[in-house]
């Protein structure tokens, strides 16, 4: 067995700390006098964000996408607080490197996946999907990423699982909405396996060309784009292989208000509000009524099979 | 206790006629400006909702004020901080109606009768107009004694705006937690103050009836 006992890197060959500061710091001011910003796309002028884009794909929709700032200022993530203002406030302190998946359960090949060997697993996908939340306001985002089914056919599920559950990071120091319980934390969603085979269902590490803002759930989350947002987890840190239907954050919140299911349906209303309209974030205006909601977000043709034979009022 | 002259409570009117209008005024600089963030239809929703039960916080907040500061003046204010509170009713019913409904009055009619949330806070408004209509010096005079009763109206009304509030929210009930504390509060400060008048109404009346040796006499009310 060889054992390296030089480094790689010489000591000699490492930039000092005060020049690499300095470097950042010329940086910065570049971008702070507009130096740097006119020669970047409107959107991506967070001038630190690293890139991340893929192949363009037949699922995008062609609809009016929702300004960046939107996306990333108007959302929830209630470990970093309630408020739909806060995430963006309060998430970037978190740590999104070193980052892994344990994969484990019912699974072959299961076992840590560390962050950067996810974001090679696939080729990557610019995936423009309808966004809707169960609170009834709606968006268009460019995600970047990969089918989930690359990385459940890369881990071979066994017979016998039937669900799989994605755990969200629960990080006390940062995730200050953790402090109360509003969840179960840490937060727990979860996909029958056959959703989460659907082509449609996206392992999600970017949008916009960028790799996800922490308060999208970055570094790594699963969008499917046919249920209502919650159902989409963030920040995942583990994803169980399991025999019987997970129990889940929302569901266990509240089980007659957020099914395990939870399918866009305009025919099925939360029991306190209805779900039959929606409002557009960032395109619909103040005076615009609200928009007709699609039955499964307008991704029926990929995924009413999925439920064929259903009572989706029982199984909502 | 200090008394403001007729030019003091009228700047002092003033203050306060401005203060209670800076939402208003926030909200549509934030409309003519897209200042409201991503959705500012919900924005607008929930700050008018919000002011709303501010204002009935501050118009149930003057009596007890009053009675503990002697600063009898106070009264001057109330009726001006109730009308904001139904003018931003008015507005919160106006975005429901208009901005959030878009006049569908079948899609309304299932919410007030389908949503505990929606029925509460209707019936709530409902019971806020009366109140509105009667504040005038004029209708003060002509109900007489009825005119309090009516307006004693206001603390269901705010009980059913926190309501209102509380079965609304998804998770986070802190907000209409602190506004049912607050009302809690302000209507037990009520109670524990009518109930010590009381006893002191009755030990009163007991010492002049035993002091003048005759039956208590029961004088019917004025008119």
């Amino acid at each position: 067995m060889l054992i390296r006992t030089k480094p790689d890197v010489a000591p000699s060959e490492i930039t000092p700390k005060s020049v690499y500061l300095r470097r950042r710091h010329f940086l910065a001011q570049a971008v702070a006098l507009g130096l740097v910003a006119p020669l970047l796309p409107a959107q991506a002028q967070a001038a630190t964000a690293r890139k991340l884009s893929g192949r363009k794909s037949p699922f995008s929709t062609t609809e009016k996408m929702t300004p960046y700032k939107d996306v990333t200022t108007y959302n929830n993530f209630y470990e970093f607080g309630t408020g739909k203002d806060e995430p963006a406030v309060y998430a970037p302190k978190m740590k999104t490197r070193p980052w892994s998946v344990m994969v484990d359960g019912e699974v072959e090949h299961g076992g840590r996946f560390d962050i950067e060997d996810l974001l090679k697993l696939a080729p990557m996908e610019d995936r423009i999907y309808r966004h809707r939340c169960v609170e009834a306001w709606s968006m268009v985002i460019p995600w970047v990423g990969y089918p989930l089914s690359a990385l459940i056919k890369r881990v071979q599920p066994t017979g016998r699982a039937k669900y799989v559950a994605f755990t969200t990071r629960l990080d006390r120091e940062t995730m200050v909405g953790t402090r109360l319980p509003y969840l179960n934390w840490p937060y727990v969603e979860g996909l029958r396996l056959d959703e989460a085979m659907n082509p449609l269902a996206l392992l999600t590490f970017g949008l916009y060309g960028e790799v996800l803002p922490n308060q999208n759930g970055a570094p790594v989350r699963v969008v499917v784009p046919w249920k209502y947002g919650f159902k989409s987890a963030k920040s995942i840190v583990r994803i169980t292989f399991t025999e019987t239907q997970p129990k889940t954050a929302w569901n266990q919140a509240a089980p007659n208000e957020y099914g395990f299911y939870s399918n866009v349906n305009p025919h099925v209303d939360h029991p306190r509000w209805s779900q039959a309209r929606e409002r557009r974030i960032g395109e619909d205006g103040f005076f615009t009524p609200k928009r007709k909601t699609l039955m499964f977000n307008g991704y029926g043709e990929q995924v009413a099979s999925l439920y064929a034979g259903m009572d989706l009022r029982k199984f909502f | 206790m200090w008394q403001p002259s007729r030019a003091q409570l009228g700047a002092i009117k003033a203050a306060v006629f401005a203060l209670c209008l800076a939402p208003f005024v926030h909200l549509a600089w934030g409309v003519a400006y897209d200042a409201l963030g991503a959705n500012p239809v919900e924005a607008v929703t929930h700050s008018t909702g919000w002011w709303t039960l501010f204002l009935l916080c501050a118009t149930l907040t003057v009596t007890p004020l009053r009675r503990a500061t002697g600063a009898n003046w106070l009264l001057k204010l109330r009726r001006m901080l109730g009308l904001y509170a139904f003018f931003y009713a008015c507005l919160h019913f106006t975005t429901y109606v208009w901005l959030d409904q878009w006049f569908d009055l079948s899609a309304m009619a299932v919410d007030v009768l389908k949503r505990p949330y929606i029925t509460i806070g209707f019936t709530a408004f409902l019971l806020l107009m009366p109140l509105a209509a009667t504040s005038t010096n004029a209708m003060q005079r002509r109900l007489g004694r009825n005119w309090q009763r009516v307006h004693r109206f206001i603390y269901l009304i705010a009980a059913f705006g926190v309501l209102h509030f509380w079965w609304l929210v998804k998770r986070d009930i802190t907000e209409p937690a602190i506004f049912g504390l607050v009302l809690a509060g302000l209507l037990g400060v009520r109670l524990y103050g009518s109930m010590r008048r009381r006893a002191r109404g009755a030990a009163a009346a007991n010492a002049k009836s035993s002091e003048l040796g005759s039956r208590p006499t029961f004088r019917r009310a004025p008119g």
